[in-house]
């Protein structure tokens, strides 16, 4: 044993190294954040996650109460009146279930709740489709929430615990969703470490809301009406937020980092220093692409990933400044979300490089819909074309749909 | 657009930190029908009071003594409900001559 692991081992805290699918081991993290409600509605992909804390719930592990709503619309209400009560909830869902609860995700976020919601992605039918992608989530990027993606279990068991901290931080009191891939995250089981419960208990610490319905001695009401005068200046208080919420978020990331030896931020860049073509991303995917980076170092060709992880607020100046230096940029998007130049990812990257000044070529990818498959082949086949676009080739209309070899559209 | 003073002064979320105080809210100003009590047929059986959904009924005691104006928005369900009929719902603008 090495002085370096011996140290290490000392560092940080002694996790338990665990064989645990991604959505398993976010219903551990609930166990160990023992919330005081959680309440929530079955649907496929989270249901491997929820029938776990369920079996907690039954088994007298945690002190939650559960309650077994009728959809994911009273899911969400029963969030809001629980910590608009003062006490602490979560809950999870996918797909038409987060779409279902749609308008009461703008409640959580204007009534300034505190809620975490573990999101495992799926599409939104039509056609039906019960497997993963971004739409659920990208659906609702608008509503005010924070949003954090995982690329595997580890990731998005992190996020869990962190999001507490994020969303319950004094300054920005937002409503709070980490997303893991539906079945490609939730599904397969990996190799992570789970933390001890008192390091995650200590880590979350206790919540101590500044108003609650269930403080007799402090009457307050919540959900109120407003006019038209102060309803703009209460919209304006959640982008101090949202603002306020990309200082913390990195924050919670080195404090999380300082515990574990995992330290997080925006973002992940993997071969990213001195890149001249990347691939900007989010999810499980990600693994994928770092693989065929990797493959194209070594080839010589300078190729570069950046894998997402606070998508909401967006990190603007952060992944402007990491793309400085790139001469194209992909950018890969996992949702079904029509009519705009490009998918969300793929605008809010483009926007960011122009608010600075940047205008390398920019090509959106759109891949993995509905659990569809990417594979080493498709990305070796995006970066491929990005190279050549970076020798001049013409974009054209800059979206792509990722299906074998290029070139996609075969219009 | 620069943000102003305001956004900062006003309370999270539009929590409002006192109770009870939407009874400063004058409502009664949206009536057009105003509740009408003929108290001589008024059984005193406090059913329209039951109803209210705006706790616009005044009483004293066991007796049904008014209507708070400041509140009753006139939506009529007093008069529906009386089994006695002996409410009536006038126009709002007659009673105040006209508009």
């Amino acid at each position: 044993m090495t002085l370096e692991t011996n140290e290490r081992r000392t560092r940080y805290v002694r996790g338990t190294d665990v064989a645990l699918s991604g959505g398993q081991l976010v219903a551990h993290a609930m166990r160990q954040m023992n919330p005081d409600l959680v309440a929530a509605y079955p649907i496929t992909p989270q249901t491997i996650l929820m029938e776990l804390f369920c079996q907690f719930v039954a088994d007298g592990k945690v002190d939650t109460e559960l309650l077994t709503v009728e959809s994911e619309h009273a899911a969400m209400s029963a969030c809001i009146g629980a910590v608009a009560a003062g006490a602490r909830a979560q809950t999870a869902s996918a797909g038409a279930g987060i779409a279902f609860m749609w308008e009461m995700l703008w409640c959580a976020s204007g009534m300034r709740l505190p809620i975490v919601m573990h999101v495992v992605n799926r599409s939104l039918s039509a056609p039906l489709n019960i497997l993963g992608d971004h739409t659920d989530a990208m659906g609702c990027r608008d509503t005010g929430w924070v949003q954090l993606y995982a690329e595997n279990a580890q990731e998005a068991y992190d996020n869990a615990i962190q999001s507490v901290r994020i969303a319950e931080h004094p300054d920005i009191l937002l409503p709070v969703m980490e997303c893991q891939d539906g079945f490609t995250i939730s599904h397969s089981v990996q190799r992570v470490q789970l933390l001890p419960d008192e390091a995650v208990r200590d880590f979350i610490g206790s919540w101590e809301p500044a108003h609650a319905l269930l403080d007799w001695e402090h009457p307050a009401s919540f959900g109120t009406n407003v006019d038209r005068n102060d309803f703009f200046w209460y919209k304006r208080q959640q982008w101090n937020a949202l603002d306020r919420a990309l200082e913390v978020i990195p924050q919670v990331g080195e404090e999380y980092g300082r515990l574990t030896g995992r330290s997080y931020g925006y973002y992940e860049g993997y071969r990213l220093e001195d890149a001249e073509v990347v691939l900007v991303l989010l999810g499980s995917v990600a693994g994928v692409a770092k693989i065929v980076a990797e493959e194209l170092r070594n080839e010589g060709i300078k190729a570069g990933i950046l894998k997402l992880r606070c998508y909401r607020p967006f990190p603007a100046q952060a992944v402007a400044d990491a793309l400085r230096a790139s001469k194209v940029v992909g950018v890969l998007d996992r949702a079904s979300c029509f009519g705009g130049q490009g998918a969300p990812l793929f605008l809010d990257t483009c926007t960011a490089l122009y608010q600075q000044g940047l205008s390398p070529a920019a090509v959106n990818y759109i891949c993995g819909l509905g659990g569809r498959d990417v594979a080493p082949a498709h990305i070796r086949a995006v970066f491929l074309e990005l190279l050549e676009v970076a020798k001049g080739k013409p974009v054209g209309r800059p979206m792509r749909f990722v299906d074998g070899a290029p070139p996609y559209d075969r219009q | 657009m620069e943000a102003k003073e305001g956004w900062k002064d006003l309370s999270l979320g539009g929590v409002i930190t006192a109770a009870g105080n939407s009874v400063l809210y004058d409502t009664g100003n949206w009536r057009t029908l105003r509740p009408v009590i003929n108290f001589a047929a008024c059984s005193h059986c406090m059913i329209c009071w039951l109803f209210c959904p705006d706790s616009s009924f005044q009483t004293q005691g066991k007796l049904l003594t008014g209507v708070d104006l400041e509140h009753c928005k006139g939506c009529g369900i007093c008069a529906e409900e009386c089994p006695k009929r002996c409410i009536e719902m006038v126009e709002e603008m007659a009673l105040r001559g006209g508009a």
